[in-house]
């Protein structure tokens, strides 16, 4: 059984990035089981995603401390939800904070780099991805899901490779985002093993 | 057959098309509203689907397919059946001929909805049997099952999925079709007619069936018992998924537990029924409770099952205890989670049970009260250390929405007069957050109107407005307008037309001309439905032209009667953007203004200057009006 979470602000496209791990797993023939808990908000909202792969699975939601790996596509989410990772899980999060869209009517208090340096200090295995840079290779915010899903495949918690998620890619999106798409994935499998080498 | 990773509404609907449905209605609402348009997705022309004007009109509509001998399905949501009683509770009475299935998505939490209602209950009231599925394959085939009931009863049939199953996804064994028979038609009988009498001679045959019912359910696969032992669970639907896990969990005490091994063979010490229909199956149930000291109950809304159990020990003496709802042990209110389960499962199984539990059941709560304040998730057992303080993420309007502009249109028109705003469902039911403010009640679908006339009736001496959205007019709308106008109440209804059925997810209606058959259809103005009611005045304006906005509540506020405000500007959704508004930093002062007025997501501070997030601005441009300074600038969207 493998156990992924991935946690977002509504917009982020993390419910496609978790439709796309399923459809890899399928492919593979394992079962899957899918789920979104989200907030009141559609635009802006807390997204989480719960994917589960493997056989025999009862629960749609990951209890805590069961998740194998957690996708942080920002900050202040991946804090919120890392009750869910198990002791020896893996964080990957992207260091771009996106700030509630209330933040200039209450006053705005939240720092991303707060939210980075607490997941330093509680998570064993994290892997930050620089966000800013991350948009600039791939040149457009909206296949930042993708990328992150890049460094997720990487990272090798996925019972499936990046040939095979590459072959979902090519099935599921529109040709004309294709190999917009497919470029952001391979920029995402890179910022991987740079992050990693040099921390 | 294939596998597919099906959304349980998406199994619905593959399911019922399996099963050979010929016409399908419904009313949009969470978490029901895929399941119609799934089947309309994959419509090849052999099924009948129509978004009805209300739930009502849907299940009336399904109705008369299923006197025809069609298999007919409707959709909605927990509210929506509210609104559907009417003929559900007579259509039960007259029967069908072809088997109808009556969807209602109930939505624990509530996630999104009014109340927290439970459809089991409905079922019971109405004497109709409802199927309760735990999970999407499940769903896929229960719909089949649920169609056979029907036809082999003669009666409506209930499915009653949860938000939990209508929203995750699950691999699902597509299977071969069901052989679809062709509808007899309609046969001319008394039958058809309701009448005292026939009421009477039916009632004994409803009560007769009810009993008939529970013992089939009693062998019906989906109610099942595993395991054994002295103490037992007794659960349904999601929650069911949620104790199969807990009884995985190693933390609960199975130890060495493999991912393979199934959950009969699991919960040994400790017995498990499953529970997937109403009326309950007694005849299984009471087997369960034999040899039983205990029983805990993990169901979400109501404590159904709980009540049945304890209403079996009682007429039966027998000596069970038995915790859930009632005895607080798990929580009356929100959904069960997996970790609320295993928790409870957990203190139920361990050994000093008894001695904890209350404090257990509190600390469950506690630990879900802090998961769904979505600040901190932090349960106290947690080895992590306090988090610095996490963003809050209200729901608001979107960038360029147009119920913004009409609610800020309406505020600056009236400062400083008497008003109350009465609001009703969908996205502008956000306007209550500030800086708008501008909803100071909302009860359910078409209340507004009705509502702001009571209100007017004790206190005259105020203004008294009504916002409601297309979609919702044409729901219940306009029965509270002809009823203003018929007891000549004093009120200004402000209709904000988008275009779409926005807050489901842009569904037509009869005002937009297009069925779900992608047929075009005549629009229904609602100008000229109004202008027929003969209301007082009735003004129509765009909203994001500022001036002629407030124009159209000065040319009405003086008026006697029933005046109607008609704002015209189509949801963000479902219209082009226009080039994004920059602020000019040389104008700007800094002043806040256009933030602390609209409260639009796409003004930010940055440093001291406004700044306009072009990713989010659609160029609606009523900031530009805001703003004293001229200092925002850009094309206009009018």
């Amino acid at each position: 059984m493998t156990n992924i979470l991935i946690a977002g602000v509504g917009g982020q496209g993390t419910v496609l990035a978790s439709k796309l791990i399923a459809a890899a797993a399928m492919s593979k023939d394992f079962e899957v089981r899918t789920t979104e808990t989200i907030g009141m908000a559609q635009r802006g909202g807390c997204v989480v995603s719960h994917i589960r792969m493997g056989s025999k699975i009862n629960s749609p939601l990951i209890s805590r401390k069961n998740a194998h790996a957690i996708i942080g596509f920002e900050p202040a989410e991946a804090v919120r939800i890392l009750p869910y990772l198990s002791d020896d899980g893996l964080m990957i999060v992207c260091d771009t904070a996106m700030k509630p869209v209330t933040s200039s009517l209450k006053g705005d208090t939240y720092k991303g780099s707060d939210m980075i340096d607490y997941l330093k200090k509680n998570v064993k295995k994290l892997v930050i991805i620089d966000g800013e840079k991350l948009l600039k290779e791939c040149g457009n915010a909206k296949t930042l899901n993708v990328a992150l899903l890049g460094t997720a495949v990487e990272s090798g918690v996925f019972p499936f490779n990046a040939d095979e998620m590459k072959n979902v890619l090519r099935d599921t999106l529109p040709q004309r985002f294709l190999e917009i798409n497919l470029n952001s994935f391979e920029i995402g499998r890179r910022m991987y093993n740079e992050t990693r080498n040099a921390g | 057959m294939a596998k597919k990773l099906l959304m349980g509404n998406e199994a619905i609907a593959l399911g019922a098309m399996r099963a050979g449905v010929s016409v399908v209605t419904g009313y949009p609402g969470t978490p029901s509203t895929e399941i119609l348009e799934t089947v309309a997705k994959h419509n090849d022309g052999k099924f009948y689907v129509e978004w009805s004007v209300n739930e009502k009109i849907a299940l009336e509509v399904a109705a008369g397919a299923a006197y025809a001998g069609a298999r007919s399905m409707v959709t909605m949501k927990q509210v929506g059946l509210n609104v559907a009683s009417d003929p559900l509770m007579s259509l039960n009475y007259i029967g069908i001929k072809g088997g109808m299935v009556i969807v209602v998505a109930d939505d624990p939490g509530p996630i999104s909805s009014q109340t927290e209602q439970d459809t089991r209950h409905f079922g019971k009231y109405a004497k109709i049997a409802v199927f309760d599925p735990s999970t999407p394959e499940e769903a896929y085939t229960m719909v089949a099952d649920a169609f056979d009931h029907s036809e082999k009863y003669g009666r409506p049939v209930i499915l009653r999925p949860t938000t939990r199953v209508c929203h995750s996804c699950a691999s699902v064994e597509i299977l071969e079709n069901i052989p679809k028979k062709v509808p007899e038609g309609f046969e001319k009988n008394s039958r058809w007619v309701i009448f005292p009498k026939l009421s009477y001679e039916n009632k004994i045959k409803i009560e007769d069936n009810l009993r008939k019912m529970s013992d089939d359910f009693s062998g019906y696969e989906r109610n099942f018992i595993t395991g054994n032992g002295r103490k037992g669970i007794a659960t349904g639907g999601v929650s069911y998924s949620y104790v199969s896990e807990a009884l995985n969990n190693p933390s609960v005490g199975f130890d060495s537990v493999s991912e393979n091994e199934s959950v009969s063979t699991l919960s040994s010490g400790c017995k498990l029924m499953k529970i997937s229909t109403s009326p309950f199956p007694q005849k299984l149930a009471l087997e369960f409770l034999q040899g039983l000291d205990e029983v805990l109950v993990v169901e979400e809304l109501d404590p159904v099952i709980e009540n049945e159990l304890i209403y079996l020990c009682g007429l039966h003496n027998l000596k069970v205890k038995i915790y859930g709802k009632l005895t607080g042990h798990i929580k009356n209110a929100g959904e069960n989670t997996v970790d609320s389960v295993i928790a409870a499962v957990r203190s139920f199984l361990g050994e000093n049970m008894n001695a904890n539990f209350e404090n257990q059941a509190n600390l469950i709560t506690k630990a879900e009260e802090d998961a769904s304040a979505s600040t901190n998730t932090n349960a106290s057992t947690d080895s992590l250390t306090e988090p610095p303080e996490l963003p809050i993420r209200p729901p608001v309007l979107c960038a360029g929405c147009p119920h913004r502009a009409s609610f800020f249109a309406v505020k600056e028109a009236t400062k400083g007069l008497n008003a109350v705003y009465s609001g009703d469902i969908g996205c502008y039911t956000l306007g209550n957050a500030m800086p708008l403010n501008m909803v100071d009640t909302c009860l359910c679908m078409g209340a507004g109107i009705t509502v702001a006339q009571g209100l007017h009736r004790v206190e005259q001496n105020r203004i008294n407005f009504a916002f409601i959205g297309d979609s919702t007019f044409f729901h219940t709308g306009i029965p509270g307008i002809i009823n203003a106008v018929y007891n000549q109440t004093d009120i200004i209804v402000v209709i904000l037309d988008n275009s779409t059925t926005a807050m489901t997810g842009h569904q037509p209606h009869p005002g937009l001309g297009k069925t779900m058959m992608g047929n075009i259809s005549d629009v229904i103005s609602i100008y000229d439905v109004v202008s027929s009611l003969k209301v007082t005045k009735i003004v129509r304006a765009n909203p994001f032209d500022t001036e002629a906005a407030k124009n159209a509540v000065n040319a009405v506020i003086n008026e006697k009667g029933v005046r109607v405000i008609l704002y015209e500007a189509p949801c963000i959704f479902v219209t082009k953007s226009k080039e994004p508004y920059v602020v000019d930093t040389e104008k700007c002062t800094g002043c806040k203004i256009c933030i602390n007025k609209l409260g639009c997501p796409a003004i930010e501070m940055d440093g001291k200057k406004a700044r306009i997030n072009p990713t989010l601005c659609t160029g609606c441009g009523i900031c530009a009006d805001v703003c004293k300074f001229g200092a925002i600038g850009g094309k206009r969207n009018d």
